[in-house]
């Protein structure tokens, strides 16, 4: 493994880190991000797996023997407009959330809260 | 013959755009969808007749060579499921145009044709897919359809519901990318069967580890049970036909997904002590949660998050037997929970609810729906001669052949549930089908001015196309039915198919000549 594959699979590594950290927040915007960074280290991840780097992968170009592998450069831009769409998607629904909410949190569930109550008020839950 | 294998990815997506521009012809949307869904379950039936006689069909798109190209496989398997999928879909469909023409609450948004026809491309993807990519791929056009019917007329739960919903399969979507990329990174390749073949020459180490990444990631997308959260949360909000398509599609798709690669990438002798014990739990935390639930669509929700144990079992056996097992409980699923659905949406268009604090005595306003819902209830219960009991014999007499403690312990968890799925239907029907109707429904009847109990069916006024409506909707939950019914009479050509297919899983060697021999010539 050469030296750029290494730095490389540490900075896919805190890419994950940071986008995990971030996906568990209550935030929308914050999930939002940690999602982004997510598919970033994905792709990454991908064009690491593609070996070391190389010219590029276009015949009369340069020798076969010299070019990258395209494959994963491929299924990265594949993934990449994937991930797009769907951060897209997920920007318009939480700005839904934020007008009919008027806050960029996760909501409690609902299952949790009705079980909470329980706990607090025992016996009223039947009047409910 | 080969053209014929694209076909149910192509032809949807295509119509879809079609449709996405076309957004404000209603009559070209209703026949388009309908003409191509037909399309898609006829050509879908070929193709499985034609697996099933001369072994699997492989198709490499673009021009390139088998293990760089876009590999479309259709075997007996996916056939199969192809074609019980599209059937589905197709019924739905008719559904969802009955209640567009009936004009009733839930009428069909601009967007609902092209969307759905995306969802039906996108399964259809992931059916024939024969690379792991481009499984990805369809499982991404599928979960992104489905993060948009979901959400459609966004009300406030749906709009929550949505979020988690999303964010749970994104993430799970970000670990599939990950599972691929290391598995181009062991193995440099993605095609199923020639990963299949270098699979044999990594070290067993790697190999556990990518088994076990694609275990969570199809796991998440199927519900199994420490990853099942999401589903009861977020299935029951949606608009019931598309409850219907989820519950009966999208988590199939998942434990196709597990079976196809556990079996090609990761075959074993042994009983997979994991998969049993995960089978267990889904088994027995799913069904102690339907058994809690007083709403009928979250109740069915955990209900079908407890069977999809039933395929883990099959799974889990890696015998002839369990998989031809888990493959006809799969077909049988399928058709059964989406017709549960659909009875249910007939029971919110007489009533408007589906708690079953304010339901009661619909046996005797609505016998036609009580029919549509104790069917398909009596069927995933297991009670013979439904279709539920076939598929779930074959499962506990391949749980006994396997010997292993665990095995056995596993068919006793699965008999426990059916049982007490019999107790969660049994417990809907007795509060919502028998019993009185509740004052507070009759009061609100009678406040509303003389509509007694009816709801909202009989708000609106009974024009002919109200009525072609409603009949299209009770004509489609019967059509289901009847298919359903149909797996039952036909158990023996089913079953007989299912095993053929399960064969072909465990044999590999047709799958892996069928998609790379074009290398060759």
């Amino acid at each position: 493994m050469t030296l750029s594959n290494v730095t490389l699979a540490v900075v896919v590594g805190g890419v994950y880190a940071v986008g995990a950290y971030l996906l568990l927040q209550r935030s929308l915007m914050r999930i939002v991000f940690g999602f982004v960074l997510l598919g970033h280290g994905a792709n990454l991840l991908l064009l690491v797996a593609g070996g070391p780097a190389g010219r590029s992968p276009l015949l009369g170009e340069a020798a076969p023997a010299e070019m990258a592998d395209p494959l994963p450069q491929a299924m990265a831009l594949t993934a990449v407009v994937i991930t797009f769409g769907v951060t897209t998607f997920l920007l318009a629904l939480s700005y839904r959330s934020w007008l009919i909410h008027r806050r960029d949190e996760v909501q409690d569930d609902v299952e949790d809260r009705r079980i909470a109550r329980r706990e607090e008020h025992p016996g009223e839950e039947e009047v409910r | 013959m080969n053209l014929l294998v694209p076909l149910p990815v192509v032809l949807p997506l295509l119509a879809s755009g079609v449709l996405l521009v076309a957004r404000r012809h209603v009559l070209l949307q209703r026949l388009l969808s309908l003409a191509v869904l037909g399309a898609v379950t006829v050509d879908a039936a070929v193709l499985l007749v034609a697996a099933d006689r001369g072994g699997p069909l492989a198709v490499q798109t673009a021009g390139w060579a088998a293990p760089l190209s876009v590999t479309l496989v259709a075997d007996r398997l996916s056939a199969l499921l192809l074609l019980v999928s599209s059937l589905v879909v197709l019924i739905v469909l008719l559904y969802a145009i009955g209640q567009g023409v009936s004009g009733t609450s839930e009428a069909e948004p601009t967007v609902f044709h092209p969307i759905y026809l995306t969802l039906a491309a996108g399964v259809g993807l992931a059916f024939l897919s024969g690379d792991l990519f481009n499984l990805f791929v369809g499982f991404e056009v599928m979960l992104a359809s489905s993060y948009v019917l979901l959400t459609l007329s966004p009300t406030r739960e749906r709009v929550r519901a949505g979020m988690t919903y999303t964010v749970t399969s994104i993430t799970s979507s970000i670990l599939f990318l990950t599972a691929i990329g290391l598995c181009y990174a062991a193995a440099g390749t993605v095609n199923l069967a020639h990963l299949a073949a270098r699979m044999d020459g990594l070290p067993a180490g790697i190999r556990e580890a990518l088994g076990a990444l694609l275990l969570v990631v199809f796991g998440v997308k199927a519900a199994v049970v420490p990853l099942h959260f999401w589903l009861p949360d977020s299935y029951p909000v949606a608009l019931s036909k598309i409850t219907a398509v989820f519950a009966a599609l999208l988590t199939k798709v998942a434990v196709y997904g597990l079976i196809r690669t556990q079996t090609l990438l990761f075959p074993r002798e042994d009983v997979s002590a994991l998969l049993l014990v995960l089978a267990m739990a889904t088994l027995l935390v799913g069904i102690l949660g339907a058994l809690a639930q007083e709403d009928i669509n979250r109740a069915l929700s955990f209900t079908l998050v407890a069977h999809i144990g039933y395929m883990l079992f099959g799974l889990a056996l890696f015998s002839l037997a369990g998989l031809a097992g888990a493959i006809l409980y799969l077909v049988h699923h399928i058709l059964v929970q989406a017709a549960l659905f659909l009875a249910s949406g007939l029971l919110q268009r007489h009533r408007g609810t589906t708690s079953l604090r304010s339901l009661g005595g619909l046996a005797d306003d609505a016998p036609r729906v009580a029919l549509l819902f104790f069917a398909p209830a009596m069927s995933i219960s297991g009670i013979p001669p439904l279709a539920g009991f076939v598929a779930k014999l074959g499962l506990l007499q391949a749980g006994l052949a396997a010997g292993s403690i665990l095995a056995y312990a596993a068919a006793a968890t699965a008999v426990a549930t059916s049982l007490l799925t019999l107790v969660v239907m049994a417990r809907i029907w007795v509060t919502a089908f028998w019993g009185a109707p509740p004052q507070a429904d009759r009061q609100a009847g009678e406040q509303a001015g003389g509509q007694a109990g009816r709801g909202p069916a009989a708000r609106v006024g009974s024009t002919r196309a109200v009525r072609f409506g409603f009949s299209l909707m009770d004509g489609t939950a019967m059509a289901l039915l009847i298919v359903g019914l149909a797996v039952a009479a036909l158990a023996g050509p089913l079953s007989a198919v299912s095993a053929r297919a399960a064969d072909g899983l465990l044999d590999r060697t047709p799958y892996r000549q069928a998609v790379l021999q074009e290398v060759r010539s």
